[in-house]
């Protein structure tokens, strides 16, 4: 897949006169440096529990296209919070994580509401709850939760510095990885690494991920079997906006330690794209943030050999296209070799039932 | 001897997996009415869609009127006098009779459909092979049995001398069947050749002149209707055994009532669908419900689970009120429930059978335990359902969608016999499903009432309900109109109960 992409990507680089070769090459090597490394896993940590947040929607067939929306007023609440509460450190990073996911499970619930008691179509109103969070977000941006310091750019408080995430390059020094002073590995990337095993343990090993997944494969047959639709609607809406909160959190207490005009926009969509790469899997989704954080990185170093950098949106872009389609024909291909292997088992002359 | 009209010789088609046909031939002579009887999977269908031309066959000749014929499409087919009515028709419910019949070769030009000569020329058909249909009837507002006839008047409209019929009594009450034979006969006296697949010998004995019996892929049989010719000689032939039969013992009925329903009615947008039902259900006793589908069973089936609230009136289960209680609550006590569509509320297709042999109850012993799933003690649950209940299956581990519909319909079966339950909801459990399987699911309706059970069976098949009910309940529009003995009751008066010519 990643084979085929680079090829549609190739020839959209030929066309107007670049060498792939040498553009290919550049995004490698800034890839394949320590501090490339390290933007990369930081990067992917985000996309990663973004990308977790949509998923859980997926596989009970709920499209929470929200994300956004859900995202940025939780980074907006607490990011207020962090820069004024001034509380102790530790106990302010837990409140603060614990006001961005709550604001982005309430941002997500009131469509999910919605989809329960009027049967608003859940796309529909994720996206238009989106286009809320802008105004709402605009609005107490500049006025109530502003830094006064500032006149340049509207923004929180900055957050103290004892209620930001470390990085783990002490830890890594630990065992003899030296980083330049510059790069920091973030520890959101455990956190991530928390929510990919919360994922798996709930999706896949309880009963509630049983109810879960069974709405999404037949929801008529998982009514009969007694799951309640409305009950998994919100409860699922809640889980999804609240991972995307937490997945804000990644920016606001990792790197920017503010929240404002300068905030990153997309991070929802990018988690919708990595989903679907990694087929709401959790291992799946682990390798797609990875994969795309990596061609971010790598673009990064076009410009420096006098290629746009928006060849990595397009490979970003085919790669999505393939591998729906890949996963599609994989799937049909499948089907049909269970059916003949379940068939087989029959003797010959037996009544074909 | 005159030519026969149509040959099919060597016939050879193979789906992945499947030999559907297995060097089949076939004989029908001209004004006949042959039969083409077999088991589900024998081949009839693939069959008689090779000739009538939606299938090619990979080996074999087809040769109509001495000619050999190669047909493409169903239009070649068509275009060589050999239409076919399908079991599920394919009518625009909005449109009138004549629009639906000239759909897609109306007559006059592109910009204006001469309608006038459409109702003439249909109204023609109608009378002379006796179909009684007006051509300006509003199809939506007509009975399954006259839907049957359109479709029948649409391939006679494009010109067919030989009409193929599949199952064509599978949706008809007895007094509709009649009317449906009495329609064949005219045709037949009109030139006309008829074929139908089906699997009532009954039936196939009544009307047919002919009769070819067909079984894993080839045929066994083609015998001439004579009085000498029974049932069981026709079932031997089909399946090698004798038919399977639904009479079950009536016993001394307990007098514990495990199920009632007080009084129910269920409104939607002022329209009863289900109007003032009462009934009870005991230990060890079947209850069925016969009608014509659309007359509420659904509904009565839904409030019954908890899918749907009834506006008025009390369920009790074992004594106690249910009527608000969640589908969830009410499996958890015990109701058991075999859905009319397995593939669209009785299975995850894309899931495991051990996955779905949780469907219903994924709410403790075996399948969960403190929250969290159980995989082993429920896999080798599921093993246990696939081994007593004949289930076909490489393992476990297979995914639904690979077995087949009988296979799929015993697996339910079997999750549903060994969880348990004390009140059993069946809705049409062997539809779709061929003789053996039949017997399987039978033999297990028999079994939960020899323990106890209740159980409350909806079907269509008159057979079925007569042999395993203790009382027979007829809703009509939503009512129940006649509360009957099954030992004493006669076809024709329980279709009249059904069609509401009783009242």
């Amino acid at each position: 897949m990643l084979a085929l992409s680079t090829s549609i990507a190739a020839v959209a680089l030929i066309i107007p006169g670049y060498s792939p070769r040498i553009a290919f090459g550049a995004m490698i090597e800034n890839v394949a440096t320590a501090s490339g490394i390290v933007t990369v896993l930081n990067s992917a940590a985000r996309y990663y529990v973004m990308g977790v947040a949509v998923a859980f929607g997926f596989k009970m067939n709920l499209f929470n296209i929200g994300t956004n929306g859900q995202y940025q007023v939780g980074a907006l609440f607490a990011g207020a919070a962090a820069g004024s509460l001034g509380l102790l450190g530790p106990i302010n990073i837990a409140i603060t994580i614990g006001i961005a996911m709550f604001c982005g499970a309430v941002w997500s619930l009131i469509p999910g509401m919605l989809l329960v008691t009027r049967n608003v179509n859940i796309v529909v109103g994720t996206i238009m709850m989106n286009g809320i969070a802008v105004g709402l977000i605009g609005y107490f941006l500049r006025t109530r939760f502003r830094d006064p310091t500032d006149n340049l750019t509207a923004h929180t408080k900055t957050i103290p510095t004892d209620s930001r995430l470390p990085d783990l390059n002490r830890i890594l020094n630990f065992v003899g990885i030296e980083l330049p002073v510059s790069t920091k590995l973030h520890s959101f990337l455990l956190i991530a690494v928390l929510v990919g095993v919360v994922f798996y343990v709930v999706v896949y090993k309880s009963r509630f991920g049983f109810d879960l997944r069974a709405t999404g494969r037949n929801a008529a047959a998982a009514r009969a079997s007694g799951v309640s639709a409305n009950r998994m609607v919100l409860i699922t809406m809640s889980i999804s906006g609240a991972l995307a909160g937490l997945a804000g959190m990644s920016v606001l207490l990792n790197q920017a330690y503010e929240y404002g005009d300068r905030f990153p926009l997309q991070l929802g969509f990018t988690g919708i794209a990595v989903a679907l790469l990694g087929r709401n899997s959790p291992s799946g989704i682990a390798i797609a943030a990875f994969v795309m954080a990596a061609i971010e990185q790598g673009s990064r170093g076009l410009a420096m050999v006098g290629i746009p950098p928006q060849i990595g949106q397009i490979l970003q872009g085919t790669l999505l296209v393939v591998a729906v389609v890949a996963y599609e024909l994989a799937n049909r291909r499948g089907r049909i070799t269970a059916i003949r292997e379940a068939s087989g088992v029959l003797a010959p002359g037996a009544s074909r039932l | 001897m005159r030519e026969p009209l149509i040959r099919l010789v060597g016939i050879v088609k193979k789906f992945p997996g499947v030999v559907a046909n297995d060097g089949v031939d076939l004989t029908i002579d001209e004004g006949s009415i042959h039969a083409v009887v077999g088991e589900n999977g024998a081949g009839k269908s693939t069959l008689m869609k090779i000739l009538y031309g939606s299938q090619k066959p990979d080996a074999g000749e087809v040769w109509i009127r001495g000619v050999r014929q190669n047909f493409g499409s169903a239009k070649d087919a068509i275009d060589c006098g050999v239409g076919m009515v399908f079991q599920h028709f394919k009518l625009a419910a909005n449109f009138t009779v004549w629009e639906n019949v000239v759909l897609g070769c109306e007559p006059g030009s592109a910009v204006r459909i001469n309608s006038a000569l459409a109702k003439q020329q249909i109204m023609e058909l109608s009378v002379r092979y006796g179909l009684h249909i007006d051509p300006n009837s509003i199809v939506g507002e007509l009975g399954v049995g006259e839907r049957q006839r359109v479709e029948i008047l649409k391939v006679l409209y494009r010109g067919a001398k030989v009409i193929i019929l599949d199952e064509p009594t599978a949706v008809l009450v007895p007094q509709e069947v009649e009317s449906l034979f009495g329609s064949l006969k005219d045709l037949v006296a009109n030139g006309v050749t008829v074929v139908f697949i089906s699997h009532k010998l009954d039936e196939v004995l009544n009307v047919a002149d002919r009769i070819t019996v067909m079984r894993a892929g080839r045929t066994v049989a083609e015998i001439d209707v004579s009085p000498n010719i029974s049932r069981n000689d026709l079932a031997r032939m089909m399946i090698g055994a004798d038919l399977p039969r639904p009479e079950a013992k009536r016993g001394i009925l307990s007098e514990r009532i495990i199920l009632e329903l007080q009084n129910v009615s269920v409104e939607t947008q002022g329209r009863k669908l289900i109007s003032d039902v009462s009934l009870s259900v005991r230990e060890g006793e079947i209850v069925g419900i016969a009608g014509v589908e659309g007359n509420g069973q659904t509904e009565l089936l839904e409030v019954i689970l908890g899918l749907k609230e009834p506006d008025i009136g009390s369920i009790l289960l074992e004594g106690e009120e249910i009527r608000h209680w969640s589908v969830r609550d009410r499996r958890d006590k015990g109701i058991g429930y075999i859905p009319s569509d397995r593939q669209y509320d009785g299975l995850m297709l894309s899931a495991t059978l051990w996955e779905n042999v949780a469907l219903g109850h994924q709410r403790g012993y075996p399948a969960s335990s403190n929250g969290f799933m159980t995989k082993e003690p429920l896999r080798r649950h599921t093993k246990d359902v696939v081994d007593q209940f004949d289930v076909r299956t490489p393992g476990v581990d297979v995914i639904a969608y690979a077995l087949s519909g009988g296979n799929q319909q015993k697996l339910v079966v079997g999750r549903e016999m060994l969880s348990h339950p004390n009140l059993l909801l069946a809705a049409h459990p062997t539809r779709g499903i061929d003789v053996g399987v039949q017997a399987l699911v039978w033999a297990s309706l028999r079994e939960a009432k020899r323990e106890g059970k209740g159980l409350l069976l909806v079907s269509a098949d008159l057979d079925e309900l007569i042999g395993l009910s203790d009382v027979l309940l007829v809703l009509f529009r939503g009512s129940i109109v006649a509360r009957l003995d099954p030992q004493s009751v006669s076809p024709e008066v329980l279709g009249s109960y059904m069609t509401g010519a009783n009242l």
